[in-house]
Order: structure tokens, then sequence, then C-alpha cells
């Protein structure tokens, strides 16, 4: 099997899955009937697109896999997504502050992916920009609307990104899958994104009056399994029903 | 919730289903503003394909016909079967009618 590959398509695939877990936890919860919804849409399309990886994944197993084993039957330390969609639902502009710092990169990256030589990450990629390109523009319109909002809001949303802020640098960071990935033309060389991102989140963060926090200290882990206090307690709701009665069926 | 000042307006949401159909009434919703509208109205009530096209318009901006009024706006139209194009034979040859 080309572990590389295998790597490369779950940290993809693993940050998907984190961020619509985290999501999906706000179903019935949201601020408002019609914020409840459209949070919940989002959290599907990224599961859906979880899911294309996660087949793609499987298929690359000799023995029989499927995306429901690799999604739910791992641990905390086999998991490859970025610290940044982990962290937990706090308030209204933690949730859309870290959708907002996550769809800049996410609409970058499937750009980048949709050039890819491989064909199926290509078509993955292909369907998903539509669907990322939608969430870009509602969080941002969410940073604008909350930082050139109330006194309040200004506040709270200049708060979370300020404690956010330290998990965006992980997005770029290259690992051993990611260098591979980029030799054989498959992958996305996150290096070349970082400026575009950050001016790109800037200039949205401009627009709300927000200010952009000073770049000095950023936290990484995850893309190695080396994840949060927050993942254990979001896997064990991910993984109970699995846990609880192995290989269930709906 | 309890203090009205706080909430959205609400908008009323009419979704053409299809290129060719008219934009029919769908329901309604709470936004901010008009953009917002237009997101939620795209997440609440397209969500499952129905749609091709979003109007949004704030309710406010509606004027209704009073029901107590239905008397004098509506009854004086119920006998007038005359205005019903269906007073004459149709040809054989035209179709669809």
């Amino acid at each position: 099997m080309n572990q590389n590959l295998y790597h490369y398509i779950l940290t993809i695939a693993d940050t998907n899955l984190i961020l619509g877990q985290r999501l999906g936890e706000l179903c019935g919860h949201g601020p408002s009937l019609e914020t409840d919804i459209a949070l919940t849409n989002i959290s599907l399309d990224l599961i859906g697109q979880t899911r294309s990886y996660f087949q793609y994944a499987a298929s690359l197993f000799d023995e029989e896999k499927t995306e429901d084993d690799i999604a739910f039957l791992r641990k905390e330390r086999e998991y490859r997504n970025v610290l940044l969609v982990e962290q937990p639902n706090t308030h209204f502009g933690y949730v859309m502050a870290r959708q907002f710092l996550f769809d800049v990169f996410h609409l970058m990256f499937l750009r980048e992916l949709e050039i890819s030589k491989d064909e199926t990450l290509a078509a993955i990629a292909k369907k998903g920009i539509k669907e990322a390109s939608y969430h870009r523009r509602f969080s941002s319109d969410w940073i604008k609307r909350l930082g050139d909002g109330t006194e309040e809001s200004h506040t709270k949303i200049q708060e979370a990104v300020n404690n956010l802020w330290r998990y965006t640098n992980e997005l770029f960071q290259m690992t051993e899958a990611d260098v591979a990935m980029v030799t054989e033309g498959v992958g996305v060389d996150l290096e070349a994104l970082k400026e575009p991102y950050y001016e790109a989140v800037s200039e949205v963060l401009k627009e709300a009056t927000l200010e952009v926090p000073e770049r000095k200290y950023f936290q990484k882990g995850g893309k190695e399994g080396i994840h949060t206090e927050h993942m254990g307690y979001l896997l064990s709701d991910l993984q109970y029903m699995q846990r609880a009665f192995p290989d269930m069926k709906w | 919730m309890s203090d009205k000042k706080k909430n959205w307006p609400l908008w009323e949401v009419f979704v053409r289903s299809k290129n060719g159909l008219e934009h029919r009434h769908f329901g309604s919703l709470h936004a901010a503003d008009a953009e917002m509208a237009l997101e939620n109205a795209r997440d609440v009530y397209t969500r499952r394909n129905e749609g091709v096209s979003i109007w949004v318009v704030e309710s406010k901006h509606i004027t209704a016909s009073n029901p107590s009024d239905n008397g004098e706006l509506f009854e004086p139209a119920q006998d007038k079967v005359y205005r019903h194009p269906t007073f004459y034979d149709l040809p054989d040859e035209v179709k669809h009618m």
C-alpha cells in the first residue's frame, strides 16, 4: 500500500470529518432556526466529502476495509486533522471564526487539488469546490457582520479570532506525506498557499473592522496525531455507536 | 427571544423551481438584512434541490388584502361566469387549450 498517499488522504479527510462533527454538535442548538440549518448543511457537505476521501483510502488496502472502519475505528493518535477544527464551539463567534479560518484555506486547497495528477482526488476536489465556495461566502459574511456589528459582537469575534489564530499556521505545515505527494504531482504545495491565505484572511478581517492578530507563536501537532485535550471527548461522541455496538449497521 | 426589538425582521421567500416557471411563495424566515435572508433562504428552502432562483422581500413591504373585505373584493366576481372564455366552441385543430 502507498503509505504516503494513505496518510495524505487522511489529513485532508480527517480535517473535514472532525469539523463536520463539531458543526453537527450544533444541530438543534444553533442560535436561530436559520443558522442551525445552515451550519448543519455545512456539516453534511464536509462529511459527504469525507466519505469520498475515505472510500478512496479504503480502496488502497489489500484486505477488505470500509469507509466506516477508517472513520470510526482508529485511535486518537491515528487521526491527522489539524488542531483548528477540533477546537470546541465555545460560542457562536468561535464557530464562525473557526469556520472562516478553515474555509479560506479549504477553497484555496481544493482549487489546487483539482489539478492533481491523481484523478480520484482531482474529481473529489472538483465536486467540493462549489460547496467550499459557499462555505467561505457564508462564514466571511458572518465575520463582517459580527465584527462590524455591536460592541459585544465585535469584542467576541475578535477574541475568537485571536484565540484560534495560533492554529492557522499548521494548515501549511508539510508532513512527510505532503512532501512525497507534492513530488509525485499528486499533492498540493501548502507553503505556496500561505501568503495568499493570510492576505485573503486579513482582507476580510479589515473589512470587518477587526484587527489582524500578530503572528508570534503557533501550535501544531494534529497532522502527526498529537491533538489538543478536546479531541478525546469529540471522538468518544463520534465513535460511541461503533464502540458500543461493533459492526452495527443502520 | 423575549425582547421583540432584538428579533431579526421577517422575510418572505419566493423560489423558482425550474427555468421557465414562475417564482412561487415558499415560506418565510428571519434575517438581519437582504443578503442574510438570501443565504438563509438557500439553506432553509433549497437544500433538497428545490430551486434555481430565489427572491426575498421583507414581509413589511407586502401589502395584503384584509380578510374582512373579502365580501366586497371577491364575491361580486362569483356570479359573472361570462368572464370565463368558455362560451364558444374551439375548432378541433386547436390543441392544448
